[in-house]
């Protein structure tokens, strides 16, 4: 059986922090807050009215979009995707033709609740007003959850599989998990793996009604998203997309592409909502499974880790993922590794949230240093039982990391958890 | 309103349609939407609307059909801007 090993060879990111790799970089290292007051979940009587959103520029969108894409697209998890997306394509070296397909490249790019995005407001206020007659011919794409990769692949024009995975937070881990699988068959040299989540009242309202969300920060809002703080009382919701290229390491290598990372192990799985698992809640097996199981096909014991990237949304529930990598890793305190998310700049980015975060991972390899953990006044207690307050860092460090472990977890009892080392030369 | 104004607006209202912008420059109303002008057909119904919200009139099924050409549909955007 074939059995590539893959590694990743571009990053392209939209955040609502930082629009492009380079700037997410310096983003994550002053510990940048995207978090901003939406006066019209004020308006309508949302709890949360804050919330993060990647603050795209015309002149952002003109360096990557034709003059349709610019002025007609209005899906933002479309627009997200596909700014990230080409932006990893370009970063990793690689070219695109307006009439040539490219059948050893493919892509999978998720989506959460993408014809949810607040710009189908429109499309659903001329169905209601008995005007259907007046949808475009975008109202389709840009309301399927393959919407994305569509749009993306007519800018690219890759011509292997083109899938849009859907499964909630967990949605951009799996995305790359898919790709590095499908490489590994050697079905593919090249797949483009990212997801994306877009915004506004209807994605945000229900999680609101669910009261899970930060309320307590709306005249504050960058001190609104706070993970491992003892006094969080909810995530903030966000919206981008993280994109990478993925290449079978004969690819990458023929071509001498710069190589950011090899993915070494994967896994994903469900609790199956049983045992303590539910729609909203992990089956906390599973998830320690899932962890240990990325582990083991990576061959990497626990005590390599030099840094894992945490699901951590800022919930009641870090206390337990905590305890969860610290069963996962064989319960030694004094070794735990240290421990970081994104998410205190960016939110929640729900279904875009593991493949910003990944993105996040990357760059912090590449450039040696752990980002901050911003927000925190107090680290929660139960979380300070478990493991070194040391390993929680508050602010950037610089500090070499060979090896990283990011998980996502997500609605519906879904784990995905991944493995990366760093590329040495040779 | 005559019809050497309503082709430079409908110009405008096509030209992110068209792939191949040079063409635009020598635009006739020979040209044919689809044919000449590569555009997907798909974005017929796009101009309709981008149209029809230019003009504040409706193009009906029938009259869509017949807007092949660019001259075409100068055609009927100025008989129903007339009837208005």
């Amino acid at each position: 059986m074939i059995n590539n090993r893959v590694v990743i060879t571009g990053i392209g990111v939209v955040a609502p922090n930082a629009l492009g790799a380079a700037d997410f970089e310096k983003a994550l290292k002053e510990g940048r807050s995207g978090i901003r007051f939406f006066e019209e979940s004020q308006s309508l009587n949302f709890r949360c009215q804050i919330a993060g959103k990647p603050l795209i520029t015309e002149d952002y969108k003109a360096r990557y979009f034709d003059d349709y894409y610019q002025n007609k697209l209005d899906n933002n998890a479309i627009i997200y995707a596909c700014l990230a997306g080409f932006e990893a394509w370009e970063n990793a070296g690689l070219i695109h033709h307006q009439n040539q397909i490219d059948f050893d490249s493919g892509m999978i790019i998720g989506s959460g609740a993408l014809g949810l995005d607040g710009s189908n407001h429109a499309v659903f206020s001329k169905i209601l007003a008995g005007d259907n007659k007046r949808l475009g011919s975008r109202a389709i794409p840009e309301s399927m959850s393959s919407g994305a990769a569509a749009y993306l692949n007519k800018i690219l024009g890759l011509g292997n599989r083109i899938l849009s995975n859907s499964s909630a937070c967990i949605t951009g881990t799996e995305s790359v998990l898919l790709g590095y699988e499908h490489l590994k068959l050697g079905k593919a040299k090249r797949m483009l793996c990212g997801s994306t989540e877009g915004d506004g009242i209807f994605i945000w309202g229900a999680f609101d009604a669910m009261r899970i969300l930060t309320s307590d920060s709306n005249e504050d809002p960058t001190n609104g998203s706070r993970p491992m703080c003892d006094s969080s009382v909810g995530f903030v919701p966000g919206s981008g997309s993280g994109a990478m290229v993925l290449e079978t390491l004969e690819s990458a290598q023929s071509r001498g592409a710069k190589i950011y990372a090899e993915i070494l192990g994967t896994y994903v799985n469900s609790g199956g909502l049983r045992d303590g698992g539910s729609m909203t809640a992990p089956n906390l097996n599973a998830v320690i499974q899932c962890m240990k199981n990325s582990l083991r096909e990576a061959k990497v014991a626990s005590n390599e880790i030099d840094l894992i990237s945490g699901h951590l949304t800022g919930t009641k529930g870090d206390s337990t993922e905590i305890k969860n990598w610290k069963k996962a890793l064989g319960g030694a305190q004094d070794k735990f590794p240290l421990i970081n998310t994104p998410k205190s700049m960016i939110g929640h980015c729900i279904a875009g949230a593991g493949s910003i975060e990944l993105v996040a991972t990357l760059i912090q390899m590449e450039k040696s240093f752990v980002h901050g953990n911003y927000n925190i006044k107090k680290v929660n207690p139960d979380i300070t039982a478990e493991i070194p307050l040391e390993r929680i860092p508050m602010k950037t460090v610089h500090k070499e990391i060979n090896t990283a472990i990011k998980a996502n977890f997500g609605f519906g009892d879904l784990n995905c958890s991944i493995v990366l080392r760093k590329w040495k030369d040779g | 309103m005559d019809k050497d104004t309503i082709q430079e607006q409908l110009k405008e209202i096509i030209a992110v349609y068209v792939p191949d912008k040079e063409i635009l420059g020598k635009l006739t109303p020979e040209h044919d939407l689809i044919n000449d002008l590569k555009i997907n057909s798909a974005h017929i119904v796009d101009i309709v609307l981008d149209v029809e919200e230019k003009y504040d009139i409706m193009i009906e099924d029938d009259a869509i059909m017949e807007m092949v050409t660019i001259g075409q549909a100068i055609e009927v955007i100025y008989g129903k801007v007339q009837e208005k």
